[in-house]
């Protein structure tokens, strides 16, 4: 029986030349991801009682999740970090101007395909879309392998969804994993690989396809992928990426389950409060009035993303009791943003323009809600209390049904703008 | 390894944002204050009242969301002596096993067993007795029970490396 993309890298990660479904293995990984909470693993790590880590070239650490520092509290932990960074010779180390971390790490050349990665953030299977495997694991776990170099890990069964079609105007990524996880439920893929594939999945971007990997995460997934293609070398090579192994599933690997998703009727989605999975089409919750639009994050919050949103503004003005925040996902989709003329639209069409970081999305700061308030956001998560007030409520959608609701200031089906 | 304690049930889908808010998750790093907050956005009266040994019981999905360990820290030093759940997300189930909280994946006792009620695990034997009846569960993997035995991921690997430098 053939052994799946997953079993394969972790196969390798672990030093055999196979691994069965459901075993558990020690790996040691290529890349292990941390971010703002680096000082908490710092403190697990210095009580393991190791004095230096296992390999510091082995470690990524982003901050991101609150930069610049909202307080004394927030500034100390990153202190605390640049401490910890400059004490064990971390030099893959990403300070409050770069970005988020599920953009400045394939940005970085951090991903590879046929890579092993981990990182101490659910989100860490955004890179499957460069063709590696990336889990999210929790905080001690980093600790443990800044001491030994070492993680264990279940191998998984693989889920394969298969794409066809090609997206209607104004639909687009966004709006298929949503609908993906509308379907399966918010555990339908809980402890699987997902692999995609099909044309619908050839012809996307790169940032498309880190999106929907980005997103697998709250179906339950362990990881989410695609193979590595002529596209996403392209990409990697232009960042000077060009020495790695690339995996692919054998082709008599056995799927725990197939599904094929034909895009081409697709309509606009939005996940409604306060669960990712209550996925509804646009059109049910349309006229829903909003207060907040929050264009960012990272899961879209690349160049991609800001233009569709922009196009929908150019030459209007937002709806007067909108608020609308554009969080660019890196540093340089910031200022690629910036020459093309994305932001001066979206600023002219009165959005804010932030930071690249992660902002309100979890609650810290820079856009927090009120009780009462409503924000439509291309975040990944809406639970309740999650960006503010527990009695706010959040809707996750696209880019472009975001602008298109900040234009009128109710939900807005993008298609009728 | 067996335990007995009173239960606290809830539904499916428990996400790490409703047990621990992700607004404290930089801000809030002593353990007994981490357990101050424990389940603050789904019960209001949990934090208060937990008692060491009680149960928590809930449904599919316990869990989902951030990867936050604090999930799992705040139940930990709260006192709770395991989760039963029909089932758990990933993350949340490694950060369990890596504080020491043990977990059993049981669906079946999860819909026969009601709020305040006492029950008892049997970790090894695979067994959860609730209102006079017994329900059979699969095991911990032996390597993950052995991380749980430790008393958590930290413990462990202090062993591993005491062992290895030898």
């Amino acid at each position: 029986m053939g052994q799946s993309f997953t079993q394969k890298i972790l196969a390798r990660g672990a030093g055999k030349s196979s691994v069965e479904i459901s075993e558990i293995v020690d790996v040691t990984p290529d890349v292990v991801m941390s971010h703002d909470n680096t000082a908490a693993i710092s403190a697990t790590f210095k009580r393991i009682g190791v004095n230096k880590l296992d390999d510091p070239k082995r470690h990524v650490i982003v901050l991101d999740h609150c930069v610049p520092a909202a307080s004394e509290k927030y500034a100390q932990n990153h202190k605390t970090i640049r401490e910890f960074v400059a004490e064990q010779g971390i030099e893959n180390f990403y300070d409050v101007q770069r970005g988020i971390c599920h953009q400045v790490l394939p940005e970085e050349g951090h991903v590879r395909p046929g890579a092993l990665i981990v990182g101490s953030d659910s989100h860490t299977t955004t890179y499957g879309a460069l063709g590696a495997f990336a889990a999210g694991i929790g905080r001690s776990e980093a600790a443990a392998i800044m001491a030994i170099g070492k993680i264990w890990l279940r191998v998984p069964e693989t889920m394969q969804v298969r794409v066809e079609g090609s997206f209607p105007m104004h639909v687009g990524a966004k709006d298929f994993i949503l609908k993906l996880i509308g379907d399966l439920g918010s555990d339908g893929g809980l402890y699987q690989a997902v692999e995609f594939v099909g044309p619908g999945i050839d012809s996307m971007s790169v940032d498309d396809r880190l999106t929907i990997c980005n997103m697998t995460a709250e179906m339950g997934a362990k990881n989410g992928y695609m193979l590595a293609d002529d596209k996403a070398l392209a990409w990697l090579a232009a960042r000077g990426v060009t020495e790695f192994d690339p995996v692919f599933s054998d082709p008599d690997t056995v799927y725990a389950r197939v599904l094929t998703y034909d895009v081409s009727d697709l309509s606009p989605q939005v996940a409604a409060p306060h669960t990712v999975d209550n996925v509804h089409a646009v059109a049910d919750v349309a006229g829903t009035p909003i207060q907040q639009a929050l264009l960012g994050t990272c899961t879209n919050g690349r160049l991609g993303d800001l233009q569709r949103a922009a196009a929908l503004l150019k030459g209007k003005k937002l709806h007067p009791a909108v608020r609308m925040l554009v969080f660019p996902a890196s540093v340089e989709v910031y200022r690629d943003a910036m020459r093309d003329g994305t932001l001066m639209t979206l600023s002219e069409a009165g959005a804010v323009i932030m930071n690249a970081g992660c902002g309100p999305c979890l609650g810290a700061h820079e856009g927090i809600l009120a009780p009462g308030e409503t924000c439509i956001s291309t975040a990944n998560r809406n639970f309740r209390g999650r960006m503010g007030s527990r009695e706010a409520e959040v809707y996750l959608g696209s880019p472009e049904t975001v602008a298109a609701s900040a234009l009128t200031g109710q939900i807005t089906d993008p298609r009728k703008i | 390894m067996a335990i007995r304690g009173k239960v606290w049930k809830y539904g499916d889908d428990v996400n790490t944002d409703v047990i621990f808010p992700g607004k404290y998750t930089y801000t809030i790093t002593d353990r007994k204050e981490i357990a101050a907050h424990a389940l603050e956005d789904l019960d209001p009266r949990f934090a208060k009242e937990v008692q060491p040994g009680d149960i928590v019981v809930a449904g599919r999905n316990f869990g989902c969301g951030s990867s936050r360990e604090q999930a799992a820290t705040c139940l930990k030093e709260a006192g709770v002596a395991a989760v039963v759940a029909g089932s758990f997300a990933r993350i949340f189930f490694r950060n369990a096993i890596n504080e020491g909280l043990p977990l059993v994946e049981c669906p079946e006792a999860v819909a026969a067993i009601e709020a305040g009620q006492t029950i008892e695990v049997d970790f090894e034997g695979g067994k959860l007795a609730v209102g006079g009846k017994t329900y059979r569960f699969p095991g911990l993997p032996e390597s993950v029970m052995g991380i749980v035995r430790e008393g958590g991921l930290i413990p462990y690997v202090r062993k591993q490396i005491a062992e290895r430098d030898r």
